[in-house]
């Protein structure tokens, strides 16, 4: 199989050879829903496994054991799981806004899966290459929210609504941060397209390259990153002591899995930003593997899964913040890093201050 | 305090709390707490202190040190303890003496407060560390303490 292909084309052109002359049309869609599927699919799969390396993480952070009764070392535990929510009935409540709250968890599981679209996974091995890659996840990471909202608001339940709201309050001032720590590595590579910003640090990953402004950046994405997933330290909106289970106490089945599997998509979505800006995506350290260029879907997963440990590492360790802390870090501390740190980028690339090899 | 030094100090002790988790996570292989039950039933030990039912222990010659004081059966709040004695004749010394006939203990009724082994003078009762308590009928847990054809250790009263 030729890899080097983008997958999009190869697919596109597999459909073509089937049918018959003048049916591009056809093919085009055929070719689009194909990789939704593959793509649904295998991160349907990825977000069970995460939950499943959440809990023993977890386990290991508390000296526990973790989930080791379904097959070998516990690995068919959040299968099991997923079956079991498949089966269950849906209920709901009685005077809820029925439209509205079936609506909700397809917006927050379709927003999630949107964004994997435009991730390079390693060279041409990406479905949707776009020329403003960063501008479309920030976009599409921030509708997630409105299902939030919806689910919370038409659920007819006062726990529910307290999350909701909160949601909205965290992730609209959270965004802002993700957005300009962005814009700060932004400025270095000079575009907006993920592949390009690849391709920009093959003379050293952007966290070397812009050294310390870099370094500050990444701290500040970290931290609002988390708060973008709403996860512990800034799970707010499930604060299971206060709200229940927050925004979706009232879904069951499979609705409340789409939210569970959204939360887990999310926070793949947040560390592969964050592994393709700042450490360089597929591209393997000083190019030791460069000539097998397959070998970067592993180091992409590799990458992102260290950042998705250090984001279970934060969930285990640091105790939730309340309401005004949390507004207060983001607006009286990260905003106003940030725009300094913006300023120190762009002096720093002005001045040709980078680390290039 | 400063501005930068409030972000230097968050910094610092969000630092000191990952190294903390850090090490729980390095050792939790060692460490593990759990006791995966019903595998390790041969080799789980339960600590000491563990209250799981009254016993009478009895020596190789089927002897108790059970006087039929009465003192745990007046401690026991609930009235757990019930015991039936009579005064039957001694054949060493002739004499008539108090002797205990049945201790029973009703494990359903108990709350495992402890006050009968606290009471009892010459440590004939004592707690067991088995848990797996549950049978098919209540009346199971009624239980008499004393072997049959046991009898009290030479001397005990004395």
């Amino acid at each position: 199989m030729n890899i080097s292909l983008s997958i999009t084309n190869t697919i596109y052109e597999l459909l073509l050879g089937f049918l018959p002359e003048g049916y591009e049309g056809v093919a085009n869609i055929g070719a689009m829903v194909v990789i939704a599927l593959i793509y649904l699919i295998i991160f349907a799969v990825a977000g069970l496994y995460l939950v499943l390396l959440e809990r023993k993480i977890a386990a290991w952070f508390q000296l526990r054991i973790g989930p080791n009764r379904v097959g070998w070392w516990g690995l068919l535990q959040t299968m099991a799981d997923a079956l079991k929510l498949v089966s269950k009935e849906l209920t709901g409540t009685e005077r809820a806004d029925k439209f509205l709250y079936n609506l909700a968890p397809y917006f927050v599981i379709v927003s999630a899966l949107m964004a994997l679209a435009v991730f390079p996974f390693t060279q041409e091995f990406q479905a949707f290459d776009i020329n403003i890659g960063v501008l479309f996840l920030m976009a599409i990471s921030s509708i997630g929210v409105i299902g939030i909202l919806l689910g919370g608001w038409s659920s007819n339940n006062k726990f529910a609504l307290i999350g909701a709201m909160r949601s909205g309050v965290q992730t609209i001032s959270y965004e802002l941060s993700v957005g300009l720590s962005l814009l700060t590595m932004v400025l270095i590579t000079g575009s907006l397209q993920l592949s390009e910003i690849v391709e920009v640090q093959k003379s050293g990953w952007l966290i070397v390259q812009g050294h310390i402004p870099a370094v500050i950046a990444f701290m500040i994405y970290m931290i609002a990153g988390t708060a973008e997933t709403n996860r512990a330290p800034f799970d707010l909106v499930e604060a299971e002591s206060e709200l229940g289970a927050g925004f979706h106490t009232e879904y069951s089945g499979m609705k409340f899995a789409y939210f569970f599997l959204a939360e887990f998509i999310n926070m793949f979505i947040i560390a592969a930003i964050a592994a393709t800006i700042f450490f360089g995506g597929w591209l393997s350290p000083f190019g030791i593997t460069e000539s097998i260029p397959l070998l970067g879907v592993v180091w992409f997963l590799g990458k992102t899964l260290v950042i998705v440990f250090l984001m279970m590492w934060f969930r285990w360790t640091f105790p939730r913040l309340r309401i005004d802390q949390l507004l207060t870090l983001e607006w009286k501390y990260l905003l106003p890093l940030n725009l300094l740190n913006l300023v120190l980028m762009a002096l720093i690339v002005w001045l040709n201050l980078t680390i290039q090899f | 305090m400063s501005y930068f030094g409030n972000i230097a100090k968050g910094i610092k002790t969000l630092l000191t709390g990952m190294s903390v988790t850090g090490k729980y996570f390095l050792h939790s292989r060692k460490g593990a707490i759990t006791q995966e039950y019903p595998d390790n039933r041969e080799t789980l030990k339960m600590f000491d202190r563990f209250r799981g039912e009254v016993v009478m222990p009895h020596d190789e010659n089927n002897e108790h040190t059970c006087t039929g004081c009465q003192k745990c059966e007046i401690a026991c709040p609930n009235g757990t303890i019930e015991i039936i004695w009579d005064r039957q004749l001694d054949p060493e010394t002739g004499k008539k003496k108090k002797m205990i006939d049945q201790h029973i203990y009703h494990l359903g009724m108990c709350t495992m407060c402890g006050l009968c082994i606290e009471a009892c003078p010459t440590d004939a009762i004592l707690w067991a560390q088995n848990f797996e308590n549950s049978v098919y009928d209540r009346s199971y847990l009624t239980k008499v303490l004393n072997k049959p054809g046991s009898k009290v250790k030479a001397g005990i009263e004395d």
